[in-house]
């Protein structure tokens, strides 16, 4: 019995907020594929209940077992705007009330897969389905939506740019809440366990399960001991906290997946933060040196933290996925909303920081009265970071409206609260206006 | 199944006497044992074994918890094959 390893993993547990943010089961629906709508939502329904009848069952058994907190319990399907595209429906928001009927009957936090893939264009189940978001979310409260709107391989889709601007405002405008389950992606991946961007690619198994994981404290922590060295010696420590942390998502997810009797899929090494103090990406920057984050130096100490996590994080487990890298939702992470409250931290800042980690402008409240135009411009530019850098990139923004800089906006639970933040007043609207597709970059043609 | 417990709390008489009785009560082996004064608070930790066949993990985590309650200690129940996960290579 080794006494320090146990009270060690219990202080990471206890003290410092390590846990696992989800367990997501990915479910295939092609073989619900039906020509008529009805009868195609009847197997949706029936395949994600009976496939993940067990799901939240065994999380809390494994919770009890070994200490360890699993918060989410989610369910992640294939792109609806593939699914439903053979049937004649005119609108596909029913397809969300059964997601969201299953979800219910099996307990799980969330269900993502409300989405399309369009970076290359639209085929016909997609027009339908990005049309039918505002609606959907509307009329569900655990459902997720995601769109891909690029790749380093296709380019970006600017009509799908153009169109998701006036989705936003118009999800926004029924509900502010409801634009933090819609997520607009390019280089989205196919195994990503976290929401709002989950969904089951085309190319997976049947059914899967993935695991994401947490634990900014403990990073934060493992710093604080290394105070004033250098930062080869900040590097080490962070892969060889991200090293415990992974082991923690590896190990439970072969356990789920064992019993379950499904495969396992991925870990995805994201730290992810909650606005619980102390369990916060921000404030491992400034542990490693920043007075606030937003501070110049917040792009290198991002990037050495995001690099650090997946070299750590990569040898803990057999295959690692989805996501991988540091998270800044600006609304889940306290420090990070204190420094927006203080005006240490902009939009343009976290744009640059986007270059660097995983993901984008993420649970970020901007005013009301933001044009369409500036949100597809935002859009724009991220997919833009993703395409030329090879990584995912997203947007998930917040117009709310009748508020504007100063005010906030309450997600509530893990979601937190966004400080609204400035937009640059100019306008790129001819730009969105003209529409087409930004041809892919020069480094995808590597055959 | 084999568990590892941990007791952790403010020193007092008799902690081990209390934790050990229970485990008699139930019939679990005490299979190691590791106990030490840390930040002036007492900490123990025990490698427990029963037949689960008569004694489901639940029943003793929870006959654990309602003795930590009345003796203001915080006591966990774990399976082992957790630690070795997260700390071995």
């Amino acid at each position: 019995m080794e006494s320090r390893s146990i009270l060690e993993t219990i202080q990471m547990i206890d003290e410092e907020n390590l846990d696992i943010r989800t367990v997501t089961m990915g479910i295939s629906l092609f073989d619900c594929i039906d020509s008529d709508g009805a009868k195609a939502r009847r197997k949706i329904y029936d395949k994600i209940t009976r496939s993940a009848q067990d799901l939240v069952k065994v999380a809390e058994q494994i919770q009890t077992e070994y200490g360890v907190p699993i918060i989410n319990k989610r369910i992640a399907v294939t792109p609806i705007a593939l699914i439903a595209a053979a049937s004649g429906d005119a609108d596909y928001v029913a397809y969300a009330q059964t997601m969201e009927r299953a979800a219910e009957a099996l307990g799980v936090d969330l269900i993502g897969g409300f989405s399309a893939l369009v970076q290359k264009g639209y085929q016909s189940g997609d027009r339908k389905l990005i049309a039918s978001i505002p609606q959907a979310l509307a009329e569900t409260s655990r459902v997720c939506s995601s769109v891909n709107i690029g790749s380093t391989k296709a380019g970006i889709n600017l009509d799908a740019v153009g169109e998701l601007g006036h989705i936003v405002k118009q999800t926004a405008a029924i509900d502010p809440v409801n634009c933090m389950s819609l997520v607009v992606f390019a280089n989205a991946v196919e195994d990503n366990p976290f929401m709002a961007g989950a969904f089951h690619g085309v190319g997976e198994a049947d059914r899967v399960i993935n695991v994401g994981i947490s634990g900014p404290g403990v990073v934060k922590r493992a710093l604080e001991q290394v105070r004033g060295q250098s930062i080869d010696v900040v590097s080490e420590q962070i892969k060889k906290t991200a090293f415990k942390v992974t082991r923690m998502g590896q190990f439970v997810g072969t356990i789920a997946a064992q019993r379950l009797g499904v495969p396992f899929g991925i870990v995805d090494l994201s730290l992810a933060p909650t606005p619980n103090e102390g369990d916060s990406v921000a404030e491992i920057l400034e542990e490693i040196g920043l007075d606030s984050v937003g501070a110049p130096g917040t792009t290198a100490a991002l990037a050495l933290l995001n690099d650090a996590v997946k070299k750590g994080g990569v040898m803990a487990c057999e295959h690692v996925g989805g996501l991988s890298g540091a998270f800044i939702p600006v609304s889940e992470d306290a420090e990070m909303i204190r420094a927006v409250r203080a005006g240490r931290l902009g939009l343009e800042k976290l744009e640059a920081m986007t270059a660097v980690c995983s993901v984008g402008l993420d649970m970020i409240a901007i005013p009301g009265d933001t044009s369409a135009a500036s949100i597809s411009g935002m859009i724009a530019d991220e997919a833009a970071i993703g395409m030329i850098n090879n990584k995912t990139t997203a947007v998930r923004v917040i117009p709310a409206p009748g508020k504007t800089v100063g005010d906030e906006v309450e997600f509530g639970g893990l979601f937190g609260r966004a400080p609204v933040m400035p937009v640059n007043p100019s306008q790129p609207t001819a730009l969105i206006a003209r529409g087409g597709h930004i041809p892919a970059p020069i480094h995808s043609f590597k055959n | 199944m084999r568990a590892i417990i941990t007791v952790i709390g403010q020193d007092h008489v008799g902690i081990i006497a209390e934790v050990a009785t229970t485990l008699a009560q139930k019939h679990i082996n005490i299979v190691d044992v590791s106990q030490t004064i840390m930040d002036q608070n007492f900490t123990m930790m025990l490698l427990g074994e029963w037949d689960e066949q008569v004694l489901s993990f639940t029943a003793v985590k929870q006959a654990l918890e309602t003795l930590g309650q009345q003796k203001q200690l915080t006591i966990r129940m774990q399976r082992e094959s957790l630690f070795d996960a997260i700390q071995k290579v």
